[in-house]
């Protein structure tokens, strides 16, 4: 391991709320001698205390676990969701990955519905408005029965693991030309709908989480494949396809619970 | 103040079930008169919020997180553990009490921790019928895995991430109930003090974290799932928001805190790389089953290219050291051995602040004896976060790892109900000190979280709100008003100091975490504990003198709250040292130098030590106050811990 470090010539989007103004400010003076051992994150605390130390005001960017998994951090870096590294959240990405001189671009999350909280902070609130329209099975604490009273098979329980994997980090949405969170919605909806404790709430859950999805202004799915592509966690877009079906069977059927 | 833990006698199989049924009930028509408040949305927060909820009573729940879903919880890797004894070897509820008592050392209360293993087999039952998909075996029935300090298999898992998995099922139940409307649920919010008046809680206060706004909240209980203090050390595996601010302002509000000096450092994490470092990651414990780890004999070998170190010019020290456990020692002995060997001289990996903190973990020897694809197969995921985060291959040049601040025994002290001593606040989770005495086996946290949230506090709310009925003190009163205040107070103060200060937070923080890791960390000795006490006053004095802050408190200010949290580390940290201090033996991860048996490990000293130390706070800048609260051991014998 040596001891190299790089310079960088470094935008960042400043915004000081979601109706103000926002542009992209040249940080390069504070970018310089980053070691390339660093994490992406760690290289903006670096800027932030640098600039604090000029009495700048540092950059709002949301972060917390710093190990890929609670979905807080996010940024698009040179116009990638999360950068240049397959799937890498922000926070794992660092700094081997950029050529001395490098330069780099960072902005928010953009989708009319991530409103702009702070510079590079966006508010992922209308993911928990999906979640709750339908995202859950219910069961009353205390009134489940014997955890192995229904036995799954094993290819169903990974199947659903793979679609359970999701962060609700927004990349997806973030990558999406329509701004798009068909990939979340659906990862959800196959992580409760392959499994038998899933069924009964299988086509209404459909129904609900796609209107909620629709209702919190995301657009709809024309199949680009780039939520795949900027998924930190590789997640696939066989899901969407699998919600479309879940869809089109619930209308028709009336399974979803208008017409039973 | 005696202190009463309220854990019911008799024979221990039948104390839970006699409890519940003593418990006072609140009539189903009656809950919905009920607010209880909930902060924090981890396993025991969003287990608790839902639970209460389904049950009728209208909660509030709070965090700092953008959604209730990212609370660190959701990094836990390994595996919960519940004695379903699915695997038909040997496993049994009181396997695991036992097994949990003596994994604690002989410091928690035998009550507790039989109720936990007994509610462990619930938890199961519970989030798999929430659709948590566990690992499975081909048959479709649940797989299992062994883990630290236990013989049998009783660790369920989904993949790496089942802290993930296990909170996404929390949350999602907290999710149904916000939508039905029985949950209000405040994100990014922070708790900055609680509101008691004659000596019940009453309710908190909150900061808006994105306009800066403070707001009283009350309600008729509760409930903090604010998780542990592990970011005192600074460089840890929590999440950089963790923080002890709602503990530590419940503590200086009356509430005792326990044990705070039992903190578990991690082995195998990834060592830091530079000052810049702002967190460590943990590596799964299981990859000591296949890895070697070693330091070079000469210290000059410390930068040179591992793989072109000859075996002979190699130091296996946990081999040579613990022939019969080899590198399987338990984690806190691993953990000394890797600090003793860097301490030494040995370390390797990059010069930080001055030493190398690092040691091999080495897999050439597995690779060669079962064939690289056999070693991927098992470890992949984690060679591949390891290379994502060094630039290094595992399959190349060895690993480096170094212990880091993993989790925390201590917390606020609480009865058998999870009530504090302060009337109406509850502590569940990581929160509490209750369960893990001295010492946390793998696996556990989970167990505990989702115990206390689901099944533990759902009967012990409705005995103490049949109890004491509804509180009539409102956020308009005058006792919510002066909460308000006295943080309106404290957060103008820390502006004004922040506007002319020219320190960082961080690098106060930075400070600290040194100075515990030093003290009061993997290792400690009254000589050193002594000179931190008077370190850490110093520190304190520098921050309120010198922290900067930019910006104001009426704005969304990262500074500002980075500042708030440090300051209460700083007096926690003094805390953790008076009773590492007080504590003159050597019991699970508190290791006290002075106290070490022949064969190298902790000596207990049961005479004197056999007890819950809980401090009270007794005004600022002065000695806190210590409350014993002894232990019996009815049903497990106290006996020396042997790894050998």
């Amino acid at each position: 391991m040596s001891d190299d470090t790089i310079d960088l010539k470094l935008f960042v989007w400043r915004q000081e709320g979601p109706d103000a103004p926002g542009d992209f400010q040249d940080y390069s003076k504070y970018a310089k001698g980053v070691s390339t051992h660093a994490s992406f994150l760690e290289m903006l605390d670096l800027v932030n205390e640098r600039m604090s130390a000029d009495g700048e005001r540092p950059i709002v960017f949301d972060h917390d676990c710093r190990e890929g998994i609670c979905g807080c951090c996010g940024a698009v870096i040179n116009g990638i969701p999360h950068g240049p590294q397959k799937q890498t959240t922000t926070c794992q990405l660092h700094m081997r990955q950029f050529e001395n001189g490098a330069e780099i671009y960072v902005e928010p999350f953009r989708a009319g519905a991530f409103p702009i909280v702070k510079d590079l902070m966006v508010d992922r609130s209308s993911f928990d408005d999906i979640i709750q329209a339908g995202g859950f099975i219910s069961v009353r604490t205390g009134s489940a029965p014997d955890a192995n009273e229904i036995p799954i098979p094993k290819e169903s329980a990974d199947a659903s693991m793979d679609a359970a994997t999701c962060i609700g980090c927004g990349a997806c949405v973030a990558a999406c030309p329509n701004a798009s969170a068909s990939l979340f919605t659906a990862a959800k909806l196959a992580h409760l709908n392959m499994l038998p404790q899933g069924q009964a709430e299988r086509y209404k859950r459909t129904r609900l989480m796609i209107q909620a999805h629709d209702d919190a202004g995301f657009g709809g799915c024309t199949n680009h494949r780039e939520c795949e592509a900027a998924c930190p966690k590789g997640i696939s877009t066989d899901f969407i396809a699998r919600a479309n079906r879940d869809l089109l069977v619930a209308t028709v059927t009336g399974k979803d619970g208008r017409l039973v | 103040m005696t202190l009463k833990s309220n854990a019911p006698t008799g024979d221990i199989e039948k104390r839970w079930d006699k409890h519940r049924f003593d418990m006072k009930l609140v009539n189903p028509a009656n809950k919905r008169k009920f607010d209880v408040i909930v902060v924090g949305t981890g396993l025991a927060g969003a287990s608790a919020a839902a639970t209460m909820a389904e049950l009728g009573y209208n909660i509030k729940a709070f965090c700092y997180q953008d959604s209730p879903r990212r609370a660190h919880s959701i990094a836990a890797q390994g595996g919960i553990n519940a004695a379903k004894n699915y695997q038909n070897d040997g496993d049994s509820v009181y396997r695991l009490f036992y097994d949990t008592v003596k994994g604690g050392d002989f410091r928690s209360r035998e009550s507790n921790v039989y109720r936990l293993a007994q509610v462990s087999v619930n938890i199961i039952d519970q989030a798999v019928a929430q659709g948590v998909p566990f690992a499975r075996e081909y048959g479709g029935l649940l797989a299992n895995r062994s883990f630290g300090g236990a013989q049998v298999s009783r660790t369920f898992y989904a993949k790496g991430q089942t802290g993930q998995q296990l909170l996404l099922g929390a949350y999602s139940a907290l999710s149904k109930m916000i939508a039905a409307g029985k949950v209000e649920m405040y994100t990014r919010h922070e708790m900055l003090e609680l509101i008691v008046e004659d000596g019940r809680a009453r309710g908190i206060v909150v900061r808006d974290l994105n306009t800066g706004k403070l707001e009283a909240h009350t309600a008729d209980a509760v409930c903090l799932c604010t998780g542990g203090y592990g970011n005192v050390f600074y460089l840890s595996t929590n999440a950089k928001g963790c923080n002890v601010t709602a503990s530590w302002r419940a503590h200086k509000q009356g509430a005792y805190f326990a044990n705070p000096c039992y903190t578990q450092i991690h082995p195998t994490c990834i060592p830091p790389s530079g000052d810049y470092q702002s967190k460590l990651t943990l590596m799964s414990e299981s990859l000591r089953n296949d890895g070697r780890v070693w330091v070079p004999k000469d210290p000059k070998d410390a930068t040179k290219d591992p793989t072109s170190i000859s075996e002979k010019d190699r130091d296996y020290y946990l081999e040579r050291r613990y022939p019969a456990f080899g590198n399987l020692v338990p984690r806190d002995i691993a953990s000394r051995a890797a600090k003793k060997a860097c301490d030494d001289g040995f370390g390797v990996g990059p010069m930080v602040g001055g030493k190398r903190t690092g040691v091999y973990l080495d897999f050439a020897d597995a690779i060669k004896r079962e064939s690289k694809e056999r070693i991927l197969e098992k470890y992949g995921n984690l060679f591949e976060m390891y290379e994502r985060i060094t630039g290094d291959d595992p399959c190349e040049t060895p690993m480096r790892i170094y212990p880091a601040s993993h989790y925390t025994m201590g917390g606020l002290w609480v009865d058998y109900n999870l009530m504090s001593n302060v009337d109406g606040l509850f502590v569940l989770g990581e929160a509490n000190f209750s369960d893990h005495g001295a010492n946390r086996l793998g696996a556990s946290a989970l167990m505990q979280g989702l115990s206390d949230g689901y099944f533990v506090i759902s009967y012990s709310m409705g005995n103490y709100l049949a109890r004491v009925g509804k509180n009539d003190i409102k956020a308009d009163s005058s006792a919510a008003k002066g909460a308000v205040k006295a943080v309106e107070k404290r957060i103008s103060d820390l502006i004004e100091i922040g506007q002319k200060g020219s320190t960082h937070p961080d690098e106060f923080h930075r400070k600290l975490g040194t100075l515990m890791y030093d003290y009061c960390g993997m290792s400690r000795n009254a000589d050193g504990l002594k000179k931190a006490l008077e370190e850490i006053p110093t520190l304190r004095e520098q921050f309120w003198d010198d922290v900067q802050i930019l910006g104001s408190g009426t704005e969304l200010n990262m500074m500002l709250e980075k500042a708030g949290r440090v300051a209460d580390f700083l007096e926690l940290a003094e805390l953790m040292c008076h009773d590492a201090l007080d504590r003159d033996e050597s019991c699970g991860a508190h290791f006290r130098e002075e106290h070490v048996r022949e064969d190298g490990e902790a000596k207990r000293n049961d005479e004197d030590y056999t007890y819950v130390a809980a401090w009270e706070h007794s005004g600022d800048h002065a000695n806190p106050k210590l409350h014993k609260e002894s232990l019996e051991f009815e049903y497990v014998k106290l006996s020396q811990r042997s790894y050998k």
